[in-house]
């Protein structure tokens, strides 16, 4: 039997019947067509999944669609357009691009996602704050130095927007 | 990895959740954050016909402070506990535990109801709340049953909760002057549950002899326990360092501990020993008003 539910992604709203066991990286994958969110380990341990739900970094591997039902959801293709993004790329995705904080880029959109959560809770990082809050995201080819460096560059560049 | 198909309930209410719960029994499994029970419905270790999702239940995620003592909801998230500033400021060893479990994402969902509900033997909250001497209150169509930490945890991912209850809150009560609580724990590297985990929580009494002394062990045995035994042999007593290693050497009296692919039963119970010890080591020197 179908639910039916009602989410907020990426700015646009949309209303879908789901089956109740739908995860909701398989929603925003099959069902929205949204394919930018990876599927890793499916056991919410490698972070490849995460989305923000109402802000927070989630692993949607590890969340029923109908959980998500009424939230405000934003996946790596909502990034640019998020206000700090100022119509461009966000500038996450300008501190990956810069600082080469990926190579394969499997585990990019999930690791950028959780960077966002971080930065809005915290604009000024230490390193050590930065690799805690992507503990839950495993990247096999970078040895993570890089990302760090992405995300530090993401936040002096969020702190000089906002000054 | 997708969960057997099952009907869906969202109550919007406590008491819409304990008629749904006490109408199907056990063939309903309670959802919170889900991060115990979709890890198992996707492995097919679970499959209930009937999930109720207790997430939208709003009042059962408050921390407040009620009657001399901290009353923390069922759904409080483990970054809620984390980020209390009551937490921090009354009871210090729950944010510092919280902060422990996982990683963000998880601590964004997971909550306190739902990991003290599943018991996993390896799960970080059961440590403190036994060291905390906190009440379990379980709710159920009848009416409300306070279950003492010490009383419920059972066995291998059973506590005392029946059919038909939801745990809806933690009490924890006030702890007195010169006290200091600590959590340490062995992590696991993939998945941070705790290999090992010891809270402490230490009253001094005049002299720097201990007052009061609370253990809770997890990671070790089929469930989370009290060290009785070390606890026994520290009352009363002036903190030594040779004294506190001795006691923690016993936090695995009596306890057949657990050996899988992560560590064995020996390495655990030397793990055990360690972690207790540097988690007395620091309730005593927070009891004492230095920083640990």
């Amino acid at each position: 039997m179908g639910v039916e539910i009602q989410v907020h992604v990426n700015g646009k709203s949309f209303q879908n019947e789901v089956d109740p066991r739908l995860l909701l990286v398989h929603y925003l994958r099959e069902v929205l067509g949204l394919t930018g969110t990876h599927i890793g380990c499916e056991t919410s341990l490698c972070g490849a999944c995460t989305v923000l739900i109402d802000g927070h970094p989630v692993k949607s591997c590890t969340m029923l669609a109908v959980q998500a039902d009424g939230a405000e959801i934003t996946t790596v293709e909502g990034l640019s357009s998020l206000p700090e993004a100022g119509g461009g790329l966000h500038p996450i995705q300008e501190g990956f691009w810069e600082k080469h904080g990926l190579q394969c880029g499997f585990c990019t959109p999930g690791m950028m996602l959780a960077a966002v959560g971080l930065l809005r809770e915290n604009p000024s990082p230490t390193h050590a704050q930065i690799r805690r809050a992507l503990d839950g995201n495993l990247c096999r080819c970078t040895g993570y130095q890089h990302i760090v460096e992405a995300v530090e560059y993401a936040a002096r560049k969020l702190r000089a927007h906002k000054r | 990895m997708i969960p057997a198909a099952f009907e869906y309930f969202a109550p919007k209410s406590l008491d819409e959740a304990l008629r749904l719960v006490a109408r199907h029994g056990d063939e309903a499994k309670l959802l919170a954050g889900g991060h115990s029970l979709l890890p198992l419905m996707k492995l097919r270790l679970s499959a209930p016909r009937y999930v109720v999702d207790i997430g939208r239940i709003r009042s059962l995620r408050s921390i407040r402070e009620e009657g001399g003592r901290i009353v923390i909801g069922a759904l409080a998230t483990h970054h809620d506990v984390e980020a209390s500033e009551l937490l921090r400021i009354t009871c210090p060893l729950l944010p510092e535990t919280a902060a422990e479990i996982g990683d963000v994402q998880v601590r964004n969902r997971g909550t306190v109801g739902g990991s003290l509900a599943h018991a996993d033997p390896a799960a970080d909250y059961p440590a403190a709340i036994l060291a905390l001497d906190a009440e379990i209150v379980a709710t159920s169509s009848s009416g409300t049953r306070v279950i003492p930490a010490a009383e419920y945890f059972v066995d291998l991912l059973t506590t005392q909760l029946r059919p038909g209850e939801i745990l809806t809150e933690v009490r924890i009560p006030r702890t007195g002057e010169n006290s200091g609580a600590a959590y340490r724990k062995l992590h696991q590297p993939a998945s941070h549950f705790a290999l090992a985990g010891a809270a402490a929580r230490v009253t001094l009494g005049p002299g720097e002899k201990i007052e009061s002394v609370a253990i809770g062990i997890t990671g070790v045995a089929v469930n989370a326990y009290r060290a009785t035994a070390a606890e026994q042999m520290l009352i009363g007593k002036k903190a030594a360092p040779k004294l506190l290693a001795e006691a923690a050497e016993k936090v695995t009296d009596g306890i057949d501990p657990l050996g899988d692919i992560h560590a064995s039963a020996a390495y655990r119970r030397a793990a055990a020993a360690v972690y207790a010890r540097r988690a007395l080591e620091a309730a005593i020197a927070r009891a004492g008003g230095k920083k640990a």
